[in-house]
């Protein structure tokens, strides 16, 4: 067991754990971020995805311990219900989801890719989530909920 | 969103409680009545306070046994409240799948819950109404016929100031009557005789109510029941073998010994798991744990061709025979020219993003379980039957899991958490690995279709002999979950039939056959290759049998393939009218396939289908390009038209019905469970691929309403005839017959070559 200090959403944080536990488990299990979800644990399907200093990363792949001096944020540090970030109200605004446990993925993905790149287009759009698995089908929505924040003045 | 489990007993007795919706209302805290002094009685359908119950503020809560699967479900059943009822849909709280508080409607599946659930609901708020009305009237002093309710507020005709809210009539208390039930599940008929509103003055019923779940999802805050939480919560994973499940012969503790956390290896019967402290140690420990297994009892099959020819050879238990009319043999003898197919259906996955989860607290005799099962009650008595307890002494809550196609194995890992809880003594969380998931789904059975017909010398299709050989589901009712047959308990029947829609009884022909057979499968013990429903059962592979079948005489006979299902589609005219709209939004344009269109080394092509699944009719037209020197099939659009009678919720629908063309596309060009005899071979999602963004069609969604109908299903129909569709465009495209599911390349170009 080794203490980590970590910081998420902007808050420093420390804990007790085997540091060779992934990322994941911390957000999770030890801070209860439950925004990072468990999907498949070999960074094949994007639902545990956090961004770790602006870069969209698999929290399952990496040890906690190797991010201790990054800016780590998960899917709370955007909005929330009441304070939803312009990514956020535009997925509600679209109905972007079913199930909604890939949305983690869909969300931290797309701040991921307007941060880089503000106005992208479809294929862009495409290219950038192709990596994030969804089993009920919701693409097409995830893509116009994209394209609204991409279209709209609101900073994302 | 604070998560907090507060039962109904809990919720009537207190004073003043917020209610903090576990999820479905974001956190839209309920506030009850105060001092009501209401007692539970709750799960008898003929008892009115069963079905709902009315706070002094005037919110409504809606006690159902039905489910959030990721559908919207929820959100559409409490539109039918809130219209029923009279009061704006924001007022209407879902407290759903609660074995404790809840009536038994019977599991949320098969698109049915709309349908099913949908009137009872609606009858029982019609009841409360009547009632509600009843007490306005001698509060006001007038007639029940001269009041009107808006918003919950019941008030005189011509005489608004004369007025009372629902809350204020029932003053926090029960309504105290008895209502009219009959049957039982997804059969039971509530308040039949109460008249209920007329269509034509619906508010609420046919708009589009953004759903109530969503917000939550996209922020963290919606807790799913991978996210429950309980106090001194251990962890826990199960150890399963990599084909069919035998007895441990010994385990080695030493191998997880330097794991710090390791709480208990719990070994009971043939089950085995680990508790840890933390999730990460139990993950550890149950991929490091040495355990020898017994040479399993039961041989996987080498391979998909093997459980083909399986089901050409066996002899069917079971005999659905659909249709039967005319004289077969008379016909075949008489035709000018007869056609004859095999259709190939693979096993393939449920594939849920989330593997399944569920926290389990066994204290003594009694247990509480959180999981996202599609039949609380079910479950329910699953675990009471495997802790030999009486199904009362379990209290199951439901917490959605991840998205639900057909049954789930949220059923089995609540069963393996209470066996882990049970041995510790301690709330305990498990949650499937990917490959436990991949390995364990209960597949969507495999299937094995012929089609033989029959033309005059005009070309008139005068026999139709069709037979559909599938596996059962052998994760039914009937037969144990995966730890309770670890722990002996055996299999009391075959299984359930894989449905029997889709097999051309759609069409009209003299002489027309149709039968669905059901093939004996493993029943003893478990393994990668049990069954079960996966959305639409059955049905795609029908109608990607008799779709492509009709098609294929179609081209023979040079006749446009819209035109030749017109012909005999004279049995509804809700199907032929859907398909005729669906080609119009597509362009259709009249002519025989192939066209055989192509550019260099892409050819394209359109392609038709039609089903009936539950009395919901869809169609769908797919526009396909194949690489001619690759077999690559890409799908560019499809455009599904669809009509279930009364659309509750347009846009909810069309979030189902895109799903499932999104599905629909998946399970046609991607996806085959592949084995050996080491067992499963394709356990992560590279292995197993499904659709990705770049492989998206563009989709042409048609809509009809029908609002003098009941509602019908929407959840599943429309992913039926997606596979014929692209089948048929692939031979529009190319002139190849594709027979067998997956569409890969290699298939593709095989058929070409042919």
């Amino acid at each position: 067991m080794a203490r980590i200090s970590l910081k998420v959403n902007g808050k420093s944080r420390a804990v007790e754990t085997d540091p060779s536990t992934p990322l994941l488990y911390v957000l999770r299990d030890d801070l209860g971020l439950h925004g990072p979800r468990f999907g498949c644990g070999l960074g094949q399907c994007g639902a545990c995805t956090v961004l770790v200093d602006g870069n969209s990363m698999r929290s399952c792949m990496i040890p906690a311990s190797s991010v201790q001096n990054k800016s780590i944020v998960t899917l709370e540090g955007l909005g929330t219900v009441a304070h939803p970030h312009a990514i956020q109200a535009a997925f509600v605004e679209e109905q972007a989801a079913q199930c909604g446990f890939c949305m983690n993925g869909m969300v931290m993905g797309a701040k991921a890719l307007l941060d880089k790149n503000p106005h992208p287009n479809v294929e862009e759009i495409k290219k950038s989530l192709n990596s994030y698995i969804c089993r009920c089908g919701t693409h097409l929505r995830v893509i116009r909920a994209i394209q609204r924040v991409a279209n709209s003045t609101v900073k994302a | 969103m604070e998560t907090k489990t507060i039962s109904r007993r809990d919720l009537l007795k207190s004073t003043g409680v917020m209610i903090v919706g576990f999820s479905f209302f974001g956190s839209a805290a309920k506030v009850l009545a105060q001092g009501s002094g209401l007692s539970v009685d709750g799960m008898d359908p003929t008892v009115l306070d069963s079905w709902l119950a009315i706070s002094k503020d005037g919110t409504v809560t809606v006690f159902t046994g039905k489910v959030e699967l990721g559908t919207g479900v929820v959100t559409a059943l409490a539109q039918i409240v809130a219209e029923e009822l009279d009061v704006s849909f924001s007022k209407v709280y879902m407290d759903s799948g609660d074995t404790d508080t809840a009536v038994d409607q019977g599991v949320t599946a098969a698109a049915r819950t709309i349908e099913r659930g949908g009137p009872q609901l609606r009858q029982a708020s019609a009841a409360a109404r009547q009632e509600l009305l009843k007490l306005a009237s001698a509060r006001l002093d007038s007639p029940v016929e001269k009041l009107t309710v808006t918003d919950g507020v019941v008030s005189v005709i011509g005489s608004p100031a004369k007025k009372i809210a629902y809350g204020d009539l029932l003053g926090g208390k029960k309504f105290n009557i008895k209502i009219v039930a009959s049957g039982v599940g997804w059969d039971m008929k509530v308040a039949p005789e109460i008249p209920s509103k007329n269509y034509k003055d619906y508010k609420v019923v046919g708009q589009s109510i953004p759903r109530v779940d969503l917000p939550g999802k996209f922020t963290g805050e919606f807790v799913y029941s991978q996210d429950v939480t309980v106090p001194g919560m251990l962890h826990g994973r199960s150890v399963r073998p990599a084909t069919s499940l035998s007895a441990p012969l010994s385990i080695d503790e030493s191998s997880i010994k330097n794991i710090p956390g390791v709480v208990r290896v719990v070994h009971e019967g043939n089950f085995v798991g680990v508790v840890a402290q933390t999730e990460w140690a139990a993950i550890q420990a149950a991929r490091a744990l040495k355990v020898t297994w017994a040479e399993p009892t039961l041989k996987m099959p080498s391979g998909p061709d093997e459980v083909f020819d399986y089901l050409k050879n066996t002899k069917s238990f079971k005999d659905n025979v659909v249709t039967n009319k005319g004289n077969l043999d008379t016909a075949f003898s008489q035709a000018h020219k007869k056609y004859e197919a095999t259709y190939y259906w693979p096993f393939q996955l449920h594939g849920m993003i989330g593997p399944p989860c569920a926290v389990a607290d066994v204290q003594g005799d009694k247990a509480t379980i959180w999981t996202g099962t599609q039949g609380p009650f079910r479950t329910r008595d699953a675990i009471a039957l495997l802790l030999k307890v009486p199904p009362k002494n379990v209290h199951l809550l439901y917490r959605e899991g991840s998205g639900s196609y057909g049954r789930l194995e949220s059923d089995d890992v609540a069963e393996d958490a209470a066996l882990m809880s049970r041995a510790v003594g301690k709330p305990v969380r498990v949650q499937w690995m990917r490959e436990d998931e991949h390995a364990w789904d209960p597949k969507g059975p495999a299937q094995y279709s012929t089609v033989r017909a029959g033309v005059d010398a005009q070309g008139n299709v005068i026999a139709w002999d069709y037979m559909d050989r599938s596996l059962p589901w052998t994760e039914s009712e009937a037969n144990p979950l995966l730890a309770s047959s670890q722990m002996g308990m055996k299999p009391s029947g075959p299984g359930f039939l894989n449905g029997a829609g889709g097999g051309g009884q759609i069409y009209t022909f003299e002489n027309q056959k149709v039968l669905a057979a059901s093939i004996p499968w493993v029943q003893q013990g478990e393994w990668p290759l049990r069954t079960s429903n996966l959305r639409a059962p059955g049905d795609l592979a029908r109608v990607f049998a008799s779709e492509s079948s009709i098609d294929e005489i179609a081209a023979d006979q040079h006749v446009d393939p819209l035109q030749f299902r017109l012909r005999y589609l004279t049995s509804d005219k809700r199907i032929s009218e859907i398909l005729v709209a669906t080609a119009k939004q597509a362009g259709w344009t009249a002519r025989p396939a192939p066209g055989l269109s192509s550019s260099g080394t892409k050819a394209t092509g359109r392609g038709i289908a039609v089903a009936n699944r539950a009395n919901t009719m869809t169609a769908a037209v797919a526009e396909v390009e194949v690489d001619k020197t690759t077999g690559e099939v890409i799908v560019k659009k499809i455009t599904l038209g669809h009509d279930c009678g009364l659309i509750v919720n347009p846009n909810g629908l069309k979030n189902q019905i895109e799903g499932n063309i999104l599905q629909g596309v998946s399970r046609a060009l991607l996806e085959e469970v592949q084995f050996d005899s080491t067992g499963q071979t394709n356990l992560d999602w590279n292995s197993y691929p499904v659709i990705r963004f770049e492989q998206v069609p563009e989709v042409e969604i048609v809509l009809t309403n029908r609002p003098e109908m009941q509602p019908l299903g929407g959840g599943e129909p429309s992913i039926v005839p997606i596979t014929a569709a692209i089948a048929n465009a692939i031979f529009d495209a190319t002139g190849a017959r594709v027979r067998r599911v997956p569409f890969t390349p290699e298939r593709v170009l095989s058929a070409m070559k042919a």
